[in-house]
């Protein structure tokens, strides 16, 4: 096994209250979710960004997590720009309160939903989730936010509900990144309705107990911590029900390259390059590289969902 | 100072130094000096503008023969071969960083790359086939092999093409980058084509006689000149 040592020393971790009170932009976006998961009555918190929220020590790694500004100042979100560090730069043009999310579909209760109503009442809790690009690079990553499963219970999906797709705001003014067609906007990621049932998909809106940064998805995100990166949708505006399989951005992006599940898998290589190892980011110097694990670790968990499925033809 | 000191003691020593920056400024980066930064993947960074540089020297070292042939600034020449060892250099760290920092000294990793990975199979051609031309670029190797030596500098065409291909091929969706530099090598392989189509045709008109035919050749460098 591979033993590891903390990477940098505790003192040395900007503590969030700095890191945060950097970024005063945060501030509008902060009172929503803040206002949403904090006690009424209570008095003005230490700092508008905090969240309320439990730990959920059934869901952590071993590894330690890694620091926020790694978290957040590395970066896919193309809605910002393809270099990994144009989202911490210009996500700031990102507007993450009024946020509304619209469901349609499959599924009884629709409509547009404000943000701040989705959250009332639904009580936070941190996961540390390893967190593995198709890219072959991981973070471990402490997030905050609920299981995705409470979310869209709510809408009493039907029986035709066979997959859920998530959409992406589509706004070039805030998201610059949109004007330039690397991709086909907005983004589009989905999943197989018993997926995202599946107790370990997160909605997110938060990260080391604050209110999640713009660059990494705010205000809300999808987490899906078995599946490559690309599948955990940012900032979503949009959830549907459908009896299809939805038309995901990557897919139809390069279908050879990265399929609808994305399953991470060390055995089945992107045809450009390994998926058998990963690189964690910030890890001490010449011991980054490290095998990649099915399912990114939580094979015990997920892999009973693919029962019987070829995983080679289902990449 | 004549044009001929003026490239010893003033151009070559400039260009050493310009050849020189982008390694100073990575290693600023890697030890976080003067407020350069490698970013949360120092590693791929390095990798990346390594890759970068060498490129940049590759067409560099091609934008020399039409800068000198169109602008009639025949000396240039003398500052060819630094650019082509700087692209040489370039690609050797490049090639290091990948090795030693990024697989880790994983020879597994790195045979089944070279094997499996076609961008990886296209970038490792290219950097053997820049040894030889690394090797045989001292006087002493030009004397040697005489036109010989002209045919294997040659393989700077195929070894650009493989560069520019392998950046290309391992970018994951945004190409506008590696589209330029491809824009850019066919630009001055075309300018190749061209003048060497434009000689094909001096040389089959005889009206232009000898001299037309000697003029036409003068730039393209048919003996070594010595720097």
């Amino acid at each position: 096994m591979l033993t590891r040592v903390p990477r940098i020393a505790p003192s040395e971790i900007t503590p969030p209250e700095i890191y945060f009170n950097r970024r005063t932009f945060l501030a509008g976006a902060v009172a929503s979710a803040a206002s949403a998961s904090l006690p009424a009555g209570d008095a003005a918190p230490p700092s508008e960004s905090a969240l309320t929220y439990r730990r959920n020590p059934q869901y952590s790694v071993s590894e330690p997590p890694n620091r926020l500004e790694e978290i957040a100042g590395y970066n896919n979100f193309y809605e910002f720009g393809t270099d990994k560090e144009s989202p911490g730069r210009y996500a700031h043009t990102l507007r993450t309160r009024p946020w509304s999310v619209t469901v349609q579909g499959e599924a009884e209760v629709r409509g547009r939903f404000n943000l701040e109503d989705l959250l009332k009442g639904q009580a936070l809790e941190e996961r540390i989730y390893r967190f593995r690009c198709v890219e072959a690079w991981s973070l471990v990553v402490p997030w905050v936010g609920f299981p995705l499963s409470d979310l869209l219970a709510r809408f009493k999906p039907t029986s035709g509900a066979k997959y859920v797709e998530f959409t992406t705001l589509y706004d070039p003014a805030q998201m610059p990144g949109q004007r330039s067609r690397v991709l086909n906007w907005p983004y589009v990621e989905g999943l197989r309705i018993d997926e995202a049932m599946h107790p370990l998909a997160l909605m997110v809106v938060g990260l080391y107990g604050r209110v999640l940064p713009n660059q990494d998805g705010a205000p809300l995100r999808l987490i899906v911590p078995w599946k490559y990166g690309f599948k955990s949708i940012k900032s979503i505006v949009q959830i549907r029900f459908s009896a299809r399989q939805p038309d995901t951005a990557w897919n139809v992006a390069a279908p050879q390259e990265y399929g609808f599940y994305a399953n991470v898998n060390p055995q089945v290589d992107h045809p450009r390059w390994s998926q058998a190892s990963e690189r964690r980011i910030g890890a001490p110097f010449l011991a980054a590289r490290q095998p990649t694990l099915p399912f990114n670790g939580y094979a015990a968990q997920v892999a009973s969902l693919y029962q019987g499925m070829d995983l080679r033809r289902y990449f | 100072m004549n044009i001929t000191q003026r490239y010893r003691y003033l151009y070559k020593p400039l260009l050493f130094v310009a050849g020189v920056a982008p390694l100073a400024w990575m290693i600023c980066g890697a030890l976080q000096l003067f407020g350069a930064s490698l970013g949360a993947d120092p590693v791929k960074r390095l990798e990346h503008e390594c890759g970068k540089t060498a490129l940049n020297f590759l067409l560099l070292t091609l934008t020399v023969t039409p800068v000198r042939e169109l602008g009639g600034l025949p000396q240039l020449l003398r500052l060819r071969r630094m650019l082509g060892l700087f692209a040489f250099f370039y690609a050797v760290v490049h090639f290091t960083v990948y090795l030693v920092l990024d697989l880790e000294l994983n020879l597994r990793l790195l045979g089944a790359d070279i094997a499996k990975r076609p961008y990886i199979t296209i970038g490792f051609s290219a950097l053997l086939l820049l040894l030889p031309l690394a090797l045989t670029s001292t006087n002493g190797m030009m004397r040697r092999l005489g036109g010989r030596w002209h045919r294997l500098h040659r393989l700077i065409y195929p070894i650009a093409a493989l560069a520019v291909w392998h950046f290309y091929w391992q970018v994951k969706r945004d190409v506008r980058e590696p589209l330029l530099y491809v824009g850019m090598l066919a630009l001055l392989l075309a300018y190749r084509l061209l003048r060497w189509r434009a000689r094909g045709a001096a040389r089959a008109v005889p009206a232009m006689g000898p001299a037309a035919r000697l003029t036409s050749r003068s730039g393209s460098a048919t003996a070594p000149e010595r720097t």
